[in-house]
């Protein structure tokens, strides 16, 4: 009886072991920190699996919001970054925690709300004057308070509308795009997202919202890749950062970008800027 | 209403076809639960054990640090191991973040308190005239410590099977350390976590199913093999 107790823990301590062990191999990887709304909209699951072929290699893509996405980067936790936030890439760069930046593609931003726009926005002028007619109205409006590029993209609209949003009809809900999507939905609100999301969720039927206002310059969205300099954190992978950075900008890369969408939605979620027609 | 049965539906639909990704994302819960649990039990039970049975000054104290670090969100461990793990931090030479053993170690802080703490009570449980029985037999001190166990290993099996309750249904640390990436770490919690962000319910739901079913499959199995009473 005793011996078998103990067999027995022996046993089980011995499978836990051998079925644990997995865990601990090791291959090449390389670690991608992203936005979520490359991930969430299946665009990397086109783009890398190529490129993992090819040079033997497996992509960990960590997808966070792009503010959090560069930060992994200024640590060292990322090899490379793909992200939609200028100002900060810019800065990225200039203080030497990233190297060799590229434009990878654009997509734009678009506000959607409820068919009835009930603060009137499509008629506006301008993205900063919709931002004011829905503050005017206290229109209920979703954002996403989680400092992603389309949040500091929203933070600058207020600002070009001189508006300081607070009050009930604000809510910073701190998540990603597609909860905020639905909770803009949910609640009959105004919101600021990226198209590709939009198209997905609205061609899904997970929401019912409209676009309501478009194609204004400040609505440009572009995203751009960076290797995390090698001199600021030896350790990280920069031979296989750079090498994804040519294939997404490469000719087949780009054409994958270009081609993405078309199928599934009716029309391209995003626009190579490396090389602009791709063959 | 509509979400919950089409989850049903497809939680069943995914187990009887042994989706490949679903497959893969439990296998690697129940590998780092389970690792997880396992070394956290091989520090928490003799801690436990040696806690409950000495008297030292500060006994109440400890235990009593035990029983509140039960409370520590997830995410402030999570946090707190994303800290020390990243290059910037003391071990990041290491390079374990967003790898399958910072998850483990996450879950290994998280598991240690509620096994040390179900310890304590299991072995203050049983009977003293055990131990004074054992001694009086002639027993040693390891002899003696393996019958006091061997007494209270119902319990014991308890705070083991509390432990893994909790580190497989924990998201917090998984999300923090892991990162959740595909294929790789992304295990059931976080995965469920995703697909509601992408809102995915129906999906995210028959993932949390599926999660019970192999929770409930683990304790069966652990019952079996603690054998039968007596």
């Amino acid at each position: 009886m005793k011996v078998n107790t103990m067999m027995r823990g022996i046993i089980i301590f011995l499978c836990i072991l051998l079925f644990s062990a997995p865990l601990f191999a090791a291959e090449e990887r390389l670690k991608l920190s992203t936005t979520t709304s490359t991930e969430n909209s299946g665009l990397l699951y086109e783009l890398l699996p190529p490129f993992e072929k090819k040079f033997n290699i497996k992509v960990d893509i960590i997808s966070v919001g792009s503010g959090k996405a560069i930060k992994l980067g200024e640590n060292g936790d990322a090899d490379v970054v793909l992200v939609h936030e200028r100002d900060y890439e810019d800065k990225f760069v200039a203080e030497g925690y990233g190297v060799n930046r590229r434009d990878v593609m654009h997509n734009d931003f678009v506000i959607v709300g409820p068919a009835a726009d009930p603060a009137g926005i499509s008629k506006a002028k301008s993205a900063a004057e919709v931002f004011k007619l829905i503050a005017k109205k206290r229109a209920p409006f979703v954002s996403r308070g989680d400092k992603s590029g389309t949040h500091s993209k929203e933070l600058s609209l207020w600002m070009k509308a001189k508006v300081k949003p607070s009050g009930s009809w604000y809510m910073e809900s701190g998540s990603g795009m597609g909860e905020v999507l639905i909770m803009a939905h949910e609640k009959g609100a105004y919101t600021l997202t990226d198209k590709g999301t939009y198209l997905a969720f609205q061609k899904e039927g997970k929401i019912n919202l409209s676009i309501l206002f478009e194609n204004d310059p400040t609505l440009f969205n572009p995203y751009g890749i960076i290797a995390v300099n090698p001199a600021r954190h030896p350790s990280v992978n920069y031979l296989m950062a750079m090498a994804l950075i040519g294939w997404v900008t490469s000719q087949e890369g780009q054409r994958i970008i270009a081609d993405f969408g078309k199928g599934k939605y009716g029309a391209p979620l995003f626009f190579p800027d490396a090389i602009k027609s791709p063959r | 209403m509509g979400y919950l049965w089409e989850g049903i539906q497809r939680a069943i639909v995914l187990i009887i076809s042994l989706d490949s990704e679903v497959c893969r994302t439990v296998l690697l819960s129940l590998r780092i639960s389970l690792t997880a649990t396992l070394l956290a039990s091989l520090l928490g039970v003799p801690l436990g054990f040696l806690i409950s049975t000495h008297e030292f000054t500060f006994k109440r104290p400890v235990i009593t640090l035990f029983n509140t670090l039960l409370s520590i969100p997830t995410v402030v461990v999570g946090l707190f191991l994303y800290s020390l793990l990243s290059k910037r931090g003391p071990l990041g030479l290491l390079d374990l973040l967003f790898t399958p053993p910072a998850m483990v170690i996450g879950q290994f802080i998280l598991a240690i308190p509620i096994i040390t703490a179900l310890t304590i009570s299991a072995i203050r449980m049983v009977d003293p005239r055990v131990k004074w029985t054992a001694m009086t037999l002639g027993a040693g001190p390891v002899r003696t410590a393996l019958t006091v166990l061997s007494e209270a290993r119902f319990a014991l099996a308890g705070a083991v099977i509390a432990g893994f309750g909790r580190v497989i249904a924990e998201v917090g640390t998984a999300m923090m350390v892991g990162g959740n990436i595909k294929g790789y770490t992304r295990v059931m919690t976080t995965a469920i976590a995703l697909e509601t962000s992408k809102g995915e319910f129906a999906f995210a739901l028959s993932l949390g199913f599926i999660l019970l079913v192999v929770a409930f499959s683990v304790n069966v199995l652990f019952h079996y093999f603690q054998g039968k009473r007596g």
